[in-house]
């Protein structure tokens, strides 16, 4: 098969150099993920960087090395970056020690976003699960800064329970603030507790509440690949084209230029090719085991 | 179709040498015929051949005293162009504060690689796709390449687990050549690739063949073709191995693969690898250090605290699929140049020929567990 994507903003980057960036705040998600927010150390890499919603930097600890973060902040204010990390392996691992005032080094962004622009003109629908949270985000700012875009906005979220829900302090006033600007917000974890107020059960349960309209919708799904593969059956079984639900692929990447090798999904390279597939090009693939 | 003697080709390698290029060539070191620096025409194997085979290599006299007698050792210009281990460059931590100043283009003297094979060549080509066609081309590996001149040797001598010729790469150089030599009992027939080559043949002496010489090569080369040890029906390999993902014959490879690694360390196009940081004891310097890595490892595919590729079978199955199908879409050309380095070192000997052939023999055969 071949990945192409005529229809979609591409990245070419040059020689992208690591830039320094400073920690300014770090938010405590989830007992094992933090968002960290910083600033470019110099004034001209803060004038220079943008990015788009979906991509990634390769995110530099001294002496580890580097690793993919999504960009888990708003694409109109690009010089407050947020990085929102799990500490799983050796180099996320030595985030939790990051104290303010820190430097880390930042080479980015890559790789192909959400196409914000194809999803114009119908509902959006966006389903993420656990820590694919943060890589939707962006794409969460940029329909909210340009809600009129749109007709219908959802944010579908799941997670294992209330404590492994990103961005979630203060949910309420989340919800109800979403909802003034127009955005549907559907939340559900797999076990509850008495004191959460929304639903219970994995994040599909959340797809016949919020009557998605198949003719006019595009969705982007990003979570573990198990969860993107259940909600996209079930978005396909609601009638939903392949071609307008995008799914976020996860692989280990060493150089975010096509170059090292690990980050192959059969044919495609995730830095470069994705991380963000309209489904129809990866669907064999998700069917494989170990691919 | 120019002529070379045994002297004409010392002459050569003289100038290169006098112009500051470094020679390297094959030599025999420690029972195999290695690439290496060398420093004139005296340190080529005379009279040495091998004998190749699945998970077999070993070194013959040979009844003539030929230079280029043999395939080919473990060796491609792969490490001397893509090293096994290569500085990309530092970060400095001082008080806090990190520094990343730019990397610094090596200053690499100019090498001259002689006696490289069709498939060598055609290896070189498919590598520069990888580090020069991309989105962020690699200085310092263009920086080898361009300064490198290459003389092609073309295959009288195939070995027993070469199939170059199913592959198309082989056994005449047709690419990547400044010249391309046969050797002939009493010299060489020459070609020139480009106009340096043509000039330096010109420079170390040779003359117009023989017709007869010129024959005698023609000759030398249609036998090589038939004397291929291995041979691959490459029609719709992609197509092949797309649809055979969960063939049962990955299971049956896995059985006998050691995940060791030898494949592709010896293969020339492989090209995957890691960068590592590598810390001073005052934590004030980390060097940036690229390093071959081998898909067969488990840690290669880990992703997110977990790895993707558990099982060998799916090891094997990722690299044999990215060599022979994958590598087409992201690139268009083959993996696979066809040398059977592969073969001859992989310790127990398994055939990426046969391989392909038992999956297609049973096109369409699904295992009945899938994956681990």
């Amino acid at each position: 098969m071949n990945v192409v994507a005529p229809d979609l903003h591409r990245e070419r980057a040059e020689a992208v150099p690591m830039r320094i960036a400073v920690v300014r705040r770090i938010v405590q998600e989830t007992p094992d993920t933090a968002t960290y927010w910083m600033n470019l150390r110099r004034r001209a890499d803060r004038l220079a960087y943008s990015f788009a919603p979906g991509q990634f930097n390769m995110v530099y600890v001294f002496g580890a090395g580097e690793v993919p973060i999504s960009i888990s902040s708003d694409p109109a204010r690009p010089t407050c970056l947020a990085h929102t990390v799990r500490a799983t392996g050796r180099v996320t691992n030595l985030f939790p020690s990051l104290s303010l005032g820190d430097e880390i080094g930042v080479r980015g962004p890559f790789g192909r976003p959400w196409p914000m622009r194809e999803a114009a003109g119908g509902d959006l629908v966006i389903v993420a699960g656990g820590l694919g949270f943060a890589p939707v985000r962006p794409a969460l700012y940029a329909a909210m800064r340009n809600r009129a875009h749109y007709r219908r906005v959802i944010i579908m979220v799941g997670a294992r329970g209330p404590q492994h829900m990103l961005f979630a302090r203060r949910l309420g006033t989340w919800t109800h603030t979403l909802r003034a600007r127009g955005v549907e917000p559907h939340l559900t974890v797999d076990i509850a507790d008495d004191a959460w107020p929304y639903g219970h059960g994995v994040v599909t349960t959340l797809f016949d509440p919020a009557h998605l309209d198949p003719r006019m919708t595009t969705a982007f799904v990003c979570g573990p690949e198990i969860m993107m593969r259940f909600a996209v059956h079930e978005l396909l079984e609601r009638g939903m084209g392949t071609h307008r639900i995008y799914v976020s692929m996860e692989r280990n990447m060493q150089c975010a230029a096509r170059m090292c090798g690990h980050c192959q999904l059969g044919p495609a390279f995730v830095c470069a090719d994705g991380p963000v597939f309209r489904y129809d090009e990866v669907a064999e693939l998700l069917e494989e085991e170990e691919l | 179709m120019r002529f070379l003697d045994r002297e004409g080709l010392g002459s050569l390698l003289a100038r290169l040498v006098a112009e500051g290029y470094e020679l390297i060539g094959p030599t025999v070191r420690d029972g195999t015929i290695v690439l290496d620096r060398i420093e004139a025409v005296d340190d080529l194997p005379a009279g040495v051949g091998e004998v190749e085979g699945p998970g077999t290599y070993r070194l013959v006299r040979r009844d003539d005293r030929r230079v280029f007698g043999f395939a080919h050792g473990p060796d491609a210009g792969k490490r001397f162009l893509f090293p096994s281990s290569e500085v990309l460059g530092t970060i400095g931590r001082r008080n806090g504060h990190l520094t990343a100043p730019p990397a610094e283009a090596g200053a690499e003297g100019r090498r001259a690689f002689v006696g490289l094979r069709p498939c060598d060549l055609h290896a070189i080509e498919v590598q520069d796709r990888v580090f020069r066609g991309g989105p962020e081309p690699d200085a310092a590996y263009a920086a080898r390449r361009d300064g490198a001149f290459v003389i092609g040797v073309n295959c009288t001598a195939p070995g027993g687990t070469c199939f170059c010729d199913s592959m198309g790469t082989g056994p005449v150089c047709t690419v990547g050549f400044d010249v391309a030599l046969t050797e002939l009992d009493h010299g060489f027939l020459a070609t020139a690739g480009t106009a340096r080559g043509g000039d330096l043949l010109e420079e170390a002496g040779s003359r117009e063949a023989t017709p007869g010489e010129a024959a005698e090569g023609h000759r030398l080369l249609a036998n090589a073709r038939v004397h291929m040890g291995r041979s691959l029906d490459t029609s719709d390999l992609p197509g092949l191995l797309y649809r055979n993902r969960r063939h049962p014959r990955w299971a049956d490879v896995a059985e006998r693969c050691l995940a060791c690694g030898n494949c592709t360390s010896v293969c020339p196009t492989c090209f995957c690898h890691d960068v590592v940081d590598d810390v001073d004891l005052a934590g004030e310097t980390a060097t940036r250090v690229r390093e071959w890595a081998s898909c067969f490892s488990v840690e290669f595919s880990h992703t997110a605290g977990m790895e993707v590729r558990t099982s060998r079978e799916a090891r094997y199955r990722q690299w044999l699929t990215h060599k022979f199908a994958s590598w087409i879409d992201q690139f268009g050309t083959s993996g696979c140049v066809g040398c059977g380095r592969c073969i001859t070192w992989c310790p127990v000997g398994i055939d990426v020929t046969e391989e392909v052939a038992a999956i297609r023999a049973d096109d369409g055969a699904v295992a009945l567990e899938v994956g681990a």
